[in-house]
């Protein structure tokens, strides 16, 4: 039968070596031949979109690469849904923007910050997703 | 109770439990904007009621992981904390923290990274104020005069939760990178070190309740975190699948996830087996009723509901679904909220000398909270079938399938209620037993 001392062998002996593997796999993934996240793209105007997305908790209703909030559309690939006119229209609204009467909050960005937020999106539209884009990306499109 | 310093954990859940009366109020907040109602919009928005929401949950749930630690550790240690007053400079400072930061959510200050929106300068508070929590507690442990197997899976625990909340501090100019390392928060925490305070708070409550030998109770703790970290670490994994890094993801995080219900399988089967062994019947039964149902709830809601969409090839439609709030509503009230109900049920008569063990009241908010969030989980998983079925297989617009899945939210928030009428329960009896007090000292001594 199992012993204390052998049992504590097994929790820590496990989890040396899945953390180890763990490291290892994150070094793999983000390695330059292996590397898929879009990042030699990145523009100081993309950061800037990051930073205001961040500063204005849009994850809080929407999702992005599939992760935030389920209140609002997903925007990974709003670029090639719905284009940058649109976007520019609903990001500069000094009112709520209210599809099927759903309100957003009305940020009324400024044309610089509307610029940077849709470099942003086209920077993430890019990004490999694996083939989620392929289950998320049309579904907006087809009927708009 | 038999040191008096353990009465401080009495105001840690004093904290939880007045947050958690909060996070429920937004989470109505929600499910009434998720209806159709947000008629709140223009004071607090949705972003602002999903930020608080969960930030809520989480201080609550750490300030009750904290109160568990301040009670448990002085006892397993066998001596009196080191520093009271430091102790209560730290419930202070957390309480203040917690509120500047839900303050804020509600003028546009925050940084809306999910789940860890609060500000970077208040991190830092975080973090100083996490140092003195582990300072106290380590210091105690290891001046005591025993340190057993269960105060160090729980000290463990909370000293990797305080690391592991480092890197979600790092700066990343890609949206792929930041999310990338902020599961190392999240993930690492609620499918890792967070199970291993689970874990020593179960096991301490097992020796007490059941009174199976803490070596046998101990060495099947091992290998329940064992199992945990076997499963959990890689397990990350699924949380990558589809946010542009590299597809070894989808092998790795697919296999190891699916390990992961056995952890949460092995530790509702422990608590299950310790009880049936256990030859003493501690008068205390709501305690055993909140420790047994969160094994077993935590099994379901984690382990099984978790597995239901870890596989890749149906998160493929499921990810960033409403999937996703079914299993994570069950999962954090089965593995956490009920073991930290279970902590307070187990030791408020020992702090407070009443012991009301046998309330209708508390046996209501049991049943009443547990029926409540099976039907919210229901309605949530109902809602985010048709959505996935809806929106990515027949392709309708985002808003159409919003539309066609509000009636779901009014059944949630029926259950919501429910749920709610439970916990209201839980708190009326939490008042009733009074002020902790130093008489209490010897009457339930022997515990």
């Amino acid at each position: 039968m199992l012993s204390k001392q052998q049992a504590r062998n097994f929790f820590l002996g496990g989890t040396l070596v899945t953390f180890l593997a763990f490291i290892g796999l994150t070094i793999f993934s983000f390695s330059k031949t292996q590397d898929q996240t879009n990042d030699e793209n990145i523009t100081e105007a993309v950061v800037r979109g990051k930073d205001l997305w961040e500063a204005n908790n849009c994850m809080g209703c929407h999702t992005i690469l599939g992760e935030g909030a389920y209140y609002a559309p997903e925007l990974t690939k709003v670029i090639e849904r719905r284009g940058p006119a649109y976007i520019n229209a609903v990001l500069r609204q000094p009112v709520s923007w209210a599809p099927h009467g759903r309100k957003m909050v009305a940020y009324g960005f400024s044309e610089e910050e509307t610029k940077d937020l849709i470099a942003f999106f086209e920077w993430i539209g890019e990004v490999d997703l694996n083939g989620f884009d392929t289950v998320v990306s049309p579904l907006a499109k087809e009927d708009n | 109770m038999k040191y008096k310093s353990q009465k401080v954990a009495y105001w840690f859940f004093a904290l939880s439990m007045l947050l958690f009366g909060l996070q429920i109020v937004y989470g109505f907040i929600m499910g009434f904007a998720h209806a159709g109602f947000d008629n709140l919009h223009e004071v607090i928005p949705f972003n602002t009621a999903r930020a608080v929401h969960t930030n809520l949950l989480v201080v609550w749930l750490l300030s009750g992981f904290m109160g568990a630690a301040y009670y448990i550790i002085p006892e397993e240690a066998q001596r009196e904390l080191v520093n009271v007053k430091l102790a209560y400079v730290q419930l202070i400072s957390l309480a203040l923290v917690g509120v500047v930061a839900i303050v804020g959510y509600h003028f546009n200050y925050w940084e809306g990274r999910k789940f860890l929106e609060i500000p970077r300068p208040l991190d830092y508070l975080v973090v100083i104020n996490v140092l003195l929590f582990l300072g106290l507690i380590l210091v105690t442990l290891f001046k005591g005069k025993r340190r057993t197997t269960t105060a160090l899976v729980l000290s463990m625990g909370l000293l990797f939760a305080a690391l592991l909340y480092l890197p979600g501090m790092l700066p990343f100019d890609s949206q792929v990178k930041d999310s990338f390392f902020r599961w190392w928060v999240v993930h690492l925490w609620v499918e890792g070190v967070w199970e291993l305070i689970m874990g020593g708070i179960l096991s301490f409550l097992l020796i007490k309740l059941t009174g199976v030998d803490r070596e046998v109770i101990e060495k099947w703790l091992y290998v329940i975190v064992g199992l945990t970290f076997l499963s959990g670490v890689l397990g990350t994994g699924h949380h990558y699948y589809y946010i542009g890094v590299n597809k070894i993801w989808l092998i790795v995080g697919g296999i190891f996830s699916a390990l992961e219900p056995l952890a949460f399988l092995a530790m509702a089967l422990f608590a299950v087996n310790m009880y049936r062994k256990g030859e003493k019947k501690h008068p205390n039964k709501l305690a055993l009723y909140w420790t047994l149902g969160a094994s077993i709830v935590s099994f379901v809601g984690a382990g099984l509901l978790g597995f239901a969409h870890t596989l890749p090839q149906t998160n493929l439609y499921t990810h960033g679904t409403l999937v996703t709030a079914m299993h994570g509503h069950l999962a954090f009230w089965g593995a956490y909220a009920m073991i930290v109900l279970a902590i307070i049920s187990y030791s408020l008569p020992n702090m407070t000398g009443r012991k009301l063990y046998e309330s209708t009241l508390g046996r209501m908010a049991f049943w009443m909270s547990n029926i409540g969030i099976i039907g919210m989980t229901v309605a949530f998983g109902v809602a985010g079938v048709v959505q996935v079925y809806l929106e990515r297989k027949l392709k309708m617009d985002f808003m159409v399938v919003q539309k066609e899945i509000e009636v779901h939210f009014m059944v949630l928030l029926v259950c919501a209620t429910l749920f709610t009428t439970g916990i209201i329960l839980y708190m009326i009896d939490f008042y009733k037993h009074g002020r902790p007090n130093d008489e209490a000292l010897e009457s339930v001594s022997d515990d």
